[in-house]
């Protein structure tokens, strides 16, 4: 352990975690304090996802762990061994954007934008399991995270239009197969 | 009413997608704490944790023995700046206090005062530093009220603030405004109503989500670099420049994308000393905020005591208004109190006035500007008080302010009557709602109504267009993007060329690649950078004007541009688009770039009148809030979204004040809220789709009739909510926020009351 004058740093040992983070294999090493958001932010440079508050109440660092929503600066670095991680940086397909970052675009739902990542990451959790919310449902799923431009209009109905269009996409697709 | 009209324009008041906005869905735009360089240090700061007290030692040895810590800098390595009085947006800025606010020197005036600052080679390093850092403090008594900073004996914060008014005394007041006008007291004579009411508002924070960050690269040269979220690159350069004691020349600020601001972004925490500490170093330094630093130590607003004496005749003409007003400073002087004492009444006509206003230090964070500051406190006394007037006489509260409301030649607070403004408009738009006319007969549900005013600001901006080889062009301007005005930037450009909005690309410059521009704030930035991205499209047209003419072999006179094509009044010289013409340009002189500088005059003022539905829980005081309209006058709405944006945001900020948001100190004077569990922001489930009008009275002093909108729906929900409550429940609330324990004291009180009339009636 390095010592200057006689002070132990408090450097502690790295681990190395094996996770998949938005469909690719990954392997990085981190300290057993660091947060799955500082692992994600200054270790593997993913800065998509942002820290508001890092005590789990604004939202903003939502990644989904598992499919599951989930504040990554809740979530140590080493609990990422094993599971899959998708941020928003792998919420696009490689040329199209997914239907929620459309619909935030067309309703103008992001004014500054820093809350939108995280708000993206809880709509797709949503989404991924309700495909038809109810408004109330959607300002439910999304009660964990905090905007403070919009006032949640335009987040609210971006997220039943990106809804209604998936649902239809599926359909369509449904209908083609059949 | 119609969202927005467009009249005769192609792309304004169109709706299209903002050009940063894909960057900002996909998780690439970079805000500042996104940014790190090679060989980067991070650092933390040590901050007080007493409300007031002297530092008497500091010894930073063990923090510095600890291995990877480079480099700690104290309040003894800040020049003593400059004690004069300089404008930063819509609040004014002390260099000598802001230098005593980034690093305490000798006294800590607030709990979270910063006192070093520490660089080492992470994070938590410099965060265990922090912790071996020694400060002996002598505790001196907190002072955390207006009252209590303004009685005689309170403890002292600043002893060279002194009061000109009573011999030169040690005071806690930093200034004393008053307004008058008229004749009170013969104007109370002639009133048939006078309500009194005195009114306490709690200190709230702008809750942007990104918190405030710095990376500073100091060059061996002399020459640093900043990266930092802000509202104002230029006034971070300038604030830095101060307080480091350097020329403005010295320093470049890159501005991130911003992740909110407010008008808590106007100023500078953690900028100059991520200079200073690379400049020790010899490595960028980076320094981000927690969001506990942010609360206890970044600029809020202030919390407020406001007396108001209103009179009013029985045909409903408010006759005088008599105000005392104090707001809380935090530890240094420039609270927003003289804004919210010209504020107050500035919607109505009032013949006989008198305001007293007084800017008070209370250990408390130095207080920056937030959204129309200081007219949201002085609103939530003057329109509640309005209501109750407007129910004594019997008037339906919408007709009693258009009654009483100013309109074109209707005298201000201060300065020349209004120009044409759009606040009866305001008023009839709400009247005139769905909202409004619907019917609301459930127990325990209300509906209020209440307006606000706000100034706007024009200040100085720089524009260039760039003519793009292929016909596209790039507007670059020096405002910070905060909400989609880099989308309003280059639909006027667009607008004006007659090109594609997709065709513009709008760019955000750091300090060295545009002319000066003042912050973004102020509602000034479609107003005043619009006005100067119009004139630098215009200059652009005129030099193709010129380049055109010489294709043709005509005199520039004899080349019109209309409808996006240069004419040559010659039926053998077919029109030429921009498009055309710009392949030309090599040829006839070379690259053509637009330019215009402006000092913005003709500032159109904005009003907003807004309607809120609440229920009431009567057994516990928790207030919904069901429905909401907002009308606000726009003068022109360049894209209508963003707009409505402004309006919905600056109205859930404004709900949040009312109902839950408040700075909770102990009897210490330390801050007991100082996460984002505590400190209430409203969620999405607090609230429910905001409805807007935008009204569009042109501006007289914009090209475009632009006013600006970012501030003024911030200034009526707070009154909106209490005028709300009390027709929901009956009980007049008089403090912010009215959370439940609040207003239930005050409804458990009237039911004691009536219990008590009816025991006494049996």
């Amino acid at each position: 352990m390095a010592q200057k004058n006689g002070v132990k740093a408090p450097i502690s040992r790295k681990s190395l975690v094996d996770t998949t983070i938005n469909g690719e294999p990954v392997e990085f090493l981190c300290e057993p304090r660091q947060s799955l958001l500082e692992c994600l932010r200054d270790v593997l440079e993913l800065t998509g996802s942002k820290e508001g508050c890092l005590t789990g109440d604004c939202g903003a660092c939502t990644v989904l762990m598992d499919g599951r929503a989930v504040c990554s600066c809740l979530v140590l670095g080493v609990e990422a061994q094993g599971k899959n991680i998708v941020t928003v940086e792998g919420l696009a397909e490689t040329t199209r954007l997914h239907a929620l970052q459309q619909k935030f675009l067309e309703h103008a739902s992001l004014q500054c934008g820093i809350c939108t990542p995280g708000f993206l990451m809880s709509a797709k959790a949503l989404l991924d399991r309700n495909p038809d919310p109810t408004e109330r449902e959607v300002r439910y799923a999304l009660a964990g995270n905090l905007c403070r431009c919009t006032g949640y209009d335009k987040i609210v109905r971006a997220v039943l239009d990106a809804a209604k269009t998936l649902r239809e996409t599926r359909d369509a697709s449904a209908a083609a197969g059949s | 009413m119609a969202a927005s009209s467009n009249g005769n324009f192609r792309v304004i008041g169109t709706r299209p997608i903002r050009h940063d906005g894909i960057e900002k869905v996909v998780g690439r735009a970079k805000y500042g704490a996104d940014y790190s360089f090679p060989g980067m240090l991070h650092g933390k700061l040590l901050r007080s944790p007493h409300a007031h007290a002297r530092i008497k030692s500091i010894n930073v040895e063990k923090a510095l023995k600890l291995p990877g810590v480079k480099a700690i800098v104290t309040g003894k390595d800040l020049p003593r700046a400059e004690n004069k009085i300089e404008q930063a947006g819509e609040m004014a800025i002390n260099p000598y206090y802001l230098s005593m606010n980034i690093l305490a020197h000798d006294k800590v005036l607030y709990d979270g005062h910063a006192i070093a600052a520490v660089a080492a080679t992470s994070p938590h390093i410099a965060e265990e530093a922090v912790r071996l850092i020694e400060v002996e403090y002598e505790v001196l008594p907190p002072v955390m009220t207006v009252d209590a900073a303004m009685k005689p004996g309170a403890a002292i914060l600043l002893h060279d603030l002194r009061n000109k008014e009573e011999g030169n005394k040690e005071t806690n007041v930093a200034q004393h405004h008053q307004f008058k006008r008229g004749d009170v007291e013969a104007g109370f004579k002639s009133a048939d109503f006078i309500v009194e009411r005195e009114f306490n508002t709690a200190m709230v924070h702008q809750g942007y989500i990104e918190p405030h960050n710095a990376v500073g690269i100091y060059n061996n040269d002399g020459q640093a670099t900043i990266y930092c979220s802000t509202q104002g690159a230029f006034d971070v350069r300038s604030l830095s420049a101060q307080v480091l004691g350097v020329p403005v020349g010295k320093l470049k600020v890159v501005p991130a994308e911003i992740g909110g601001g407010f008008g808590g972004k106007t100023t500078i925490y953690l900028e100059p000393l991520s200079v200073l500490l690379s400049q020790k170093t010899g490595a960028p330094v980076k320094l981000v905020m927690s969001r506990a630093e942010v609360l206890r130590a970044s600029g809020p607003t202030s919390g407020s005591k406001i007396k108001i004496k209103m009179g009013a005749t029985r045909d409903g003409k408010i006759i005088a208004a008599q105000i005392w007003m104090a707001y809380e400073a935090g530890a240094f002087p420039g609270s927003p109190v003289g804004a919210g004492a010209m504020c107050i009444i500035a919607p109505y006509t009032i013949e006989n006035l008198h305001i007293d206003a007084y800017d008070v230090v209370v250990n408390r964070p130095k207080t920056a500007a937030y959204r129309a500051p200081g007219a949201t406190n002085a609103a939530m006394a003057s329109e509640t008080i309005i209501d109750e007037l407007a129910d004594k006489c019997g008037i339906d509260p919408i007709d009693f302010r258009i009654m009483n409301g100013v309109k074109e030649g209707s005298p201000q607070v201060v300065g020349p009557p209004f120009k044409r403004i759009g606040f009866i408009e305001t008023c009839e738009a709400i009247k005139n709602s769905e909202h409004y006319k619907s019917k609301l007969e459930v127990p325990f549900r209300g509906r209020g109504v209440a307006s606000g005013f706000w100034f706007n600001a024009g200040m100085q901006s720089s524009a260039t267009v760039n003519i793009h080889t292929d016909g596209t062009a790039s507007v670059v301007t020096g405002s910070t993007d905060i909400g989609g005005s880099r989308a309003a930037m280059a639909m006027i450009t667009a607008e004006l060329l007659g090109l594609p909005v997709n065709d513009v690309r709008p760019v955000v410059a750091d300090t060295d690649s545009i002319g000066h521009t003042d912050v973004t704030g102020g509602s000034r930035v479609t107003f005043a950078t619009g006005m100067a991205v119009y004139e630098a499209a215009q200059d652009a047209i005129a030099q193709l004007k010129k380049r055109a003419a010489m294709v043709w072999e005509l005199k520039p006179e004899q080349v019109e541009f209309r409808d996006g094509e240069f004419l040559s009044g010659d039926p053998s010289k077919p029109p030429m688009k921009i498009k055309e013409l710009s392949k030309r340009l090599a040829r006839t002189g070379g690259p053509i770039t637009g330019r215009a500088s402006v000092n913005a005059r003709g500032v159109g003022p904005a009003f907003a009148t807004t309607c809120i539905d609440v229920e009431v829980d009567p057994d516990t005081g928790k207030v919904q809030v069901l429905r909401c309209t907002v009308a606000q006058d726009a003068g022109r709405a360049i894209h209508p979204s963003y707009v409505e944006g402004q309006m919905q945001g600056g109205t859930a900020q404004g709900i949040g004040w009312a109902l839950n948001e408040e700075y909770f100190y102990d009897d210490k004077g330390i801050l007991r809220n100082t996460g984002l569990l505590d400190y209430r922001m409203p969620t999405c489930l607090d609230l429910p789709l905001i409805e807007t009008a935008i009204v569009e009275v042109p501006n007289p002093g914009h090209p475009l009739g632009v006013r600006g909108v970012g501030e003024v729906s911030i200034v009526p929900p707070p009154a909106a909510v209490a005028n709300a409550i009390y027709d929901a429940v009956g009980v007049r609330m008089t403090e912010t926020p009215m959370s439940p324990p609040k207003l239930l004291k005050e409804i458990l009180k009237k039911r004691a009351a009536e219990n008590a009339q009816s025991a006494a009636a049996d």
